[in-house]
């Protein structure tokens, strides 16, 4: 091709004519544009060689490094659980109870049980175990079935009136609706319960209530009304209230009973895990 | 066909006994400059005077510092590194001499970057871009690849004879001989850098056995690349095009400043002399180009201040040279101020004004933040005490109807020695504090050297005291008290309950 050179500017024409003398300035893209393009292009054949790329039917091009994402975080995962392998192994080989005793495990115990509890607990008992109404909170010193490294650790693997065989099982029963007491008699008894924390408004009322209470709930309340952890009885003198303080809590409780339910983690937790799980509850402040 | 952009034409010059006129032309001149352009070669001479031994001094004391700080000891005691300037990344941790910065303190390193840009200010204000001249890694780097070439190569104009010439022996081996030391200055500056990030006698002797991190030799090869593409490639074209401080500098020069400049109302109308030849009528300039041919950036000085131009100050030596042999007062080429060269073409002169506002200004602020950073430093705690309350739940009621409230507290050791710390609190009616993990009554904790300790603190205030929390409100304060030291620290905070 001869070079066709614009009089006018005097720089170089890419040869085509139109019109007669239309006529186009030949302005080629800096060299290193080019070249860094095709050196783009270059990278990309090679890449495209030695990494996973191409789509086919039922599979995909592999790549000569064999690299795959999967495996890589396959790797990963390993490799974190090769790192916590110490400590594992040494939270299955201390006692329940002695792994606050050390510093480190404990920190590694509570970590491990917050994420757990995160997982597991938190939908019932809440994000920072502080519970609602029928679902216990696990930050204070009342504890229905005890508040030991033992108890907790039980009441997590076989759950309260869960399908598990060992499960922790009671019943209060429905004294309103099986007609064992009448409506005065549950609303006396209601009061009664309320003034073992002072909170009974009605002094004629919780006297009545007296002797209902006497008859019917001290085998398991205890006469005192301060529950009884080996049967799951709740102390009725303490200022925690499962299911609310207000007179009509207390009135339905004792008519319809209650009978909230926790599964048992064994088997869907491993034993390991449940041990963290138990220090993390222990270590919320309220563990015995 | 470039090649005759610099060259001008071979016809002899009207050549004077005494001077004679260099061929050559300014390629980075104003006329010549555009964008896209191929960048033309340029063959700065070797200058001699006053200003070369300055730069050459200078070069040797910033390279100075720069290869040998790494290796000055500095004794701390048995646990922590003996490198009196170290950032070591590992540890997150910032030495330099007495000084331990961690990554909470790093307030001092922006501080110290504050103070360096107001003394790059106020330096800029008083002699224009004495940084870019003398001190600015590229010149430095460049001047001294210059150095390199001219050293296999020759002076000017037998570089740009080698470079015309056919590819001999000789000149593969020049040329090579010339780029392999770049490299070698390349290398041994990415291996100086490095050394500030680990002890520098363990690491070099992991780089020369082959067992240093793979980290440090990618960072050695970086820097060895840039260095050599830089300083011995790319040279004025990084001032030119790539860094902006030249398009900054502007705003801190004014009348008084003190600038590289060409006196044109004494110097022109220039033109060649020749001996015996009256000075009459005509300026102190030859037109002997002598300014141009030793520019490391190739630009004609006597087109004024420009952007391109870094003031060096080699052009006065090579100006100086030249009117000591015409016979003429030194100075053509000087530092002036504006003012002065005003004042000088209505044949007066201007009092120079070192201390006028601006400068005054930047003065201030530098006393300012020295000042800042000083109290900083002189009140710098080597403790660090952080309270967090629980958020959820914000407090618990317990059995006897008290209510618990849970801090999570970080202490933050910073001296190099174990500490016991007993942690109070003050301000809450019948309070008691019980650190998780302590036996009860136990109020004190151990943090280990260098350590950050995090503990849980359960507050309980008493059901029958909670009433008087409604009347004095709910602040407190915790007391972290050294044992040894006998110092507190006190962090407010807010004890929560039912409403």
């Amino acid at each position: 091709m001869s070079k066709d050179v614009d009089e006018v500017t005097g720089i170089e024409t890419t040869g085509h004519v139109w019109d007669d003398d239309l006529r186009e300035l030949n302005k080629p893209l800096p060299k290193w544009w080019l070249y860094t393009w095709i050196a783009t292009i270059i990278w990309g054949i090679g890449y495209m060689i030695a990494y996973p790329a191409w789509p086919m039917v039922n599979d995909y091009t592999k790549g000569l490094l064999g690299y795959s994402q999967r495996a890589a975080v396959t790797q990963q995962i390993e490799d974190g659980k090769k790192a916590q392998s110490k400590m594992w192994s040494g939270l299955e080989t201390t006692p329940l109870n002695a792994v606050a005793a050390n510093p480190d495990l404990l920190r590694f115990a509570t970590a491990s049980g917050r994420t757990v509890f995160g997982e597991n607990c938190a939908p019932c008992h809440g994000r920072g175990a502080q519970g609602f109404k029928g679902y216990p909170n696990l930050n204070d010193d009342d504890w229905i079935w005890g508040g030991s490294f033992e108890s907790i650790q039980k009441t997590i693997r076989h759950g309260i009136r869960s399908d598990h065989e060992e499960t922790r099982n009671n019943a209060m029963p429905r004294f309103g609706i099986d007609e064992a007491l009448d409506k005065k008699q549950i609303s006396d008894v209601s009061e009664y319960v309320l003034s073992l924390s002072g909170l009974s408004k009605d002094a004629a009322a919780s006297g009545r209530g007296k002797t209902v209470f006497a008859e019917q709930c001290v085998s398991c309340h205890g006469e005192d009304g301060k529950g009884n952890q080996e049967l799951g009885a709740p102390n009725l003198a303490d200022s925690v209230w499962l299911f609310g303080s207000e007179k009509a809590d207390v009135v339905q409780s004792v008519h319809t009973g209650r009978g909230g339910k926790m599964p048992a983690w064994e088997g869907r937790l491993d034993p390991l895990t449940i041990k963290a799980l138990t220090v993390y509850v222990h270590s919320l402040g309220g563990g015995q | 066909m470039s090649e005759n952009k610099f060259l001008d034409d071979p016809k002899p010059a009207a050549a004077t006994p005494s001077v004679t006129s260099i061929d050559v032309k300014a390629v980075n001149r104003k006329e010549d400059r555009s964008l896209y352009a191929t960048r033309q070669a340029i063959y700065p001479k070797l200058a001699h005077g006053s200003y070369r031994k300055l730069k050459w001094i200078l070069m040797f004391i910033t390279l100075g510092i720069y290869y040998l700080v790494p290796w000055i000891r500095w004794d701390r005691g048995p646990d922590l590194p003996s490198q009196a300037v170290l950032l070591d990344m590992a540890h997150e941790r910032f030495f330099l001499f007495g000084l331990e910065i961690w990554p909470q303190e790093f307030y001092f390193v922006t501080g110290l970057l504050v103070l360096s840009a107001l003394l790059l200010f106020l330096a800029t204000s008083i002699a224009g871009r004495v940084w870019c001249g003398y001190f600015c890694p590229q010149t430095v780097w460049t001047d001294l690849m210059i150095f390199v070439e001219r050293f296999w190569q020759g002076d000017r104009n037998a570089r740009m004879r080698l470079d015309k010439a056919p590819w001999t022996i000789e000149k593969i081996s020049k040329k090579l001989a010339t780029h392999l030391t770049w490299l070698l200055i390349g290398v041994l500056t990415g291996g100086a850098f490095i050394f500030y990030f680990a002890d520098a006698p363990t690491l070099l002797r992991e780089l020369i056995s082959g067992t240093a991190p793979n980290v440090a030799y990618i960072f050695l090869g970086i820097l060895a690349g840039t260095t050599y593409l830089l300083g011995g490639i790319a040279r004025e074209q990084l001032c030119i095009y790539m860094c902006p401080w030249p398009r900054i500098q502007g705003a801190m020069i004014d009348h008084d400043t003190y600038l590289v400049g060409y006196r044109d109302w004494r110097g022109d109308p220039r033109g060649s002399h020749h001996k015996g030849d009256s000075w009459d009528n005509r300026g102190d300039c030859v037109d002997c180009k002598a300014c141009v041919a030793v520019c490391p950036m190739g630009i004609d000085i006597r087109d004024g201040s420009q952007l391109e131009c870094i003031q060096c100050a080699l052009c006065i030596d090579a100006c100086d040279a030249i009117m000591n042999r015409v016979g003429r007062p030194q100075g053509l080429i000087a530092y002036e101020t504006i003012a002065n060269q005003e004042a000088a073409q209505k044949g007066g002169t201007s009092k120079p004004k070192i201390f006028r506002a601006r400068t005054l200004i930047y003065l201030g602020l530098i006393g300012l933040v020295s000042a800042i950073m000083l109290w900083a430093l002189a009140n710098r705690s080597l403790l660090e005490v952080n309270v967090l309350p629980d958020r959820n739940p914000y407090f618990v009621r317990l059995s006897s109807g008290d209510i618990r409230n849970g801090y999570t507290v970080k202490i933050l050791n910073k001296l190099h020695e174990p500490r016991t710390f007993k942690v109070e609190l003050t301000g809450l009616p019948d309070a008691s504090l019980r650190i998780a993990g302590n036996p009860d009554g136990n109020q004190t904790v151990e943090v280990p050297t260098d350590v950050l300790r995090e503990i849980r603190i359960f507050v309980v205030v008493p059901k029958k005291s909670l009433p008087q929390l409604d009347k004095q409100g709910e602040s407190f304060v915790f007391t972290v008290t050294d044992q040894d030291a006998d110092r507190t620290t006190r962090r407010l905070s807010r004890f929560r309950r039912p409403k």
